[in-house]
């Protein structure tokens, strides 16, 4: 790791400022971050730590409305009550990333700033077409991941927290994970919700980026029920390939796991 | 160079270090601490594992001036000066190590186990728990029982 700098300001104007420097870099949990310099991939002059920034941390309900700040961990998600009625499938869900010391540090902002193509939270992100609020603006969710390690954050903007819909908004949802074993990301993972505008289906670990996997909306629209998806499938072209999976492979496990949502977005089945 | 300052199994200590500086090199390289592994130095085998502020940690993967103020407790911190922690103490009887190099990331990571899931716990949820932590030795047969033992016997100590 090239030295660097570091900052541990205590509220997010001090942190606005010290990142006001491009050479600044946020960090959160530091479980992708940390790795990442060990490889001397990068080099920041200075690191600026979110973790003493209370603003930023904690899990509140706001009407029909769950907001997570952004420095909020995965283990944190995972036992939060309010989430678990809000929002079960988000719990689920991050009760399965990485491992249980992984959960005690990485957190929801850093996991959605890094925008791995195999991280868990950006298709409940997409699915829940949830917000993502930095210290600037709100950006919606459709707009917010780009690519590969790509997002729409400008540099020196802090992701204060994600506000996912909640309630009689969200009627149910259920998240399924084909795991690679060795990592524990995604293979592919796919957030399914029934809302009252209609089903939304995202899809995450089988592309550069997190999508929605339209025909299946389509068919879970007729009828919520994994049945419907019986026959449906996904163009292998553009999906990502590599020793783990092949693309044609990726194509077939995202339909599979897309059933296993449904079913459990229904209350069917054991968890993945 | 900052300094840092925090409490290590009890004890308050401080240090000077870089700003890159990771937790694991403090305890070790610096408080002489080297009962706390480093096995891979890319957060996958868990063999770093403390407990930062109660919560299992990679230690390997949090800078050291992260932990202004924290209270970490290392392997070295878990018994006591005649007595073996209970987890310890299991893992002998139950032969739940051989090389013994991912051993103290194993012991750290059950005794939070016990913390987060409490005293009886069965095969699965052992197994899905420790899934930070890698072996290349035993097979994690005799760490599953040395660990369901050590959970059982911590509820007397
Ligand atoms: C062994 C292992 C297994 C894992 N398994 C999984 C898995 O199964 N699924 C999964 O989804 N992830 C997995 N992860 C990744 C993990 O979830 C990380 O916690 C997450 O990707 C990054 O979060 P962090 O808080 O650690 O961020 P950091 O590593 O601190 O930062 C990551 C990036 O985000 C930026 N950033 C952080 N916070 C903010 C913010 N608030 N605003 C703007 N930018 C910010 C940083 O500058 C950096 O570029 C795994 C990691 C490890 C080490
Ligand atoms: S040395 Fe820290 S996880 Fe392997
Ligand atoms: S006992 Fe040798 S690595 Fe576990």
């Amino acid at each position: 790791m090239f030295d660097f700098t570091y900052h541990r300001p205590a509220t997010l104007a001090n942190a606005s400022t010290q990142l006001a420097n491009a050479e600044h870099k946020p960090l959160a949990g530091g479980m992708s971050l940390i790795p990442s310099l060990k490889f001397r991939l990068n080099r920041h002059a200075a690191l600026v730590d979110l973790g003493a920034i209370a603003e930023l941390r904690g899990i509140r309900r706001e009407g029909d409305t769950l907001v997570v700040g952004a420095t909020t961990p995965h283990a944190e998600v995972a036992g939060s009550t309010l989430v678990r009625q809000a929002l079960p499938a988000l719990s689920v869900l991050a009760e399965g990333i990485g491992d249980p010391l992984v959960r005690n540090r990485g957190t929801i902002g850093g996991s959605i700033a890094h925008a791995d193509p195999a991280a868990d939270y950006p298709s409940a992100v997409l699915g829940l077409n949830a917000t993502v609020v930095t210290q600037q603006r709100s950006i919606a969710a459709e707009d917010f991941f780009k690519g590969v390690f790509e997002t729409a954050l400008q540099p020196g903007e802090i992701i204060t927290a994600v506000r996912f819909p909640c309630g009689p908004l969200t009627q149910r949802a259920g998240y399924a994970k084909y795991r690679q074993p060795a990592s524990r990301f995604a293979l592919v993972g796919v957030f399914v919700v029934q809302t009252a505008a209609g089903v939304r289906v995202a899809v995450t670990g089988a592309a550069p980026s997190v999508f929605r996997f339209t025909a299946a909306e389509a068919a879970l629209n007729k009828r919520f029920d994994p049945s419907a998806l019986e026959g449906v499938t996904l163009d292998a072209n553009g999906l990502n390939s590599d020793i783990h999976a092949s693309a044609v492979y990726r194509a077939h496990a995202v339909v599979e796991m897309a059933k296993r949502a449904v079913a459990a977005a229904l209350g069917q089945g054991g968890s993945n | 160079m900052p300094t840092v300052s925090m409490t290590v199994n009890g004890k308050a200590v401080s240090g000077t270090v870089e700003g890159r500086t990771l937790l694991v090199q403090f305890l070790r390289e610096h408080l002489g601490l080297t009962g706390t592994h480093v096995g891979c130095d890319t957060s996958q085998c868990g063999c770093c594992t403390i407990h930062l502020n109660g919560k299992g940690v990679k230690s390997c993967a949090v800078l050291a001036l992260s932990c202004e103020g924290a209270n970490i407790v290392t392997i070295e911190g878990l018994a006591t000066a005649d007595k073996l922690h209970p987890m310890q103490e299991a893992f002998r009887e139950h032969h739940g190590l051989q090389c013994g190099f991912c051993t103290p990331g194993m012991i750290m990571s059950a005794v939070e186990m016990v913390r987060a899931k409490g005293h009886d716990l069965d095969e699965k949820t052992i197994r899905k728990q420790l899934e930070g932590n890698i072996c290349r030795c035993t097979g994690y047969h005799n760490i599953v029982r040395a660990v369901q033992a050590g959970a059982a016997a911590m509820k007397g100590a």
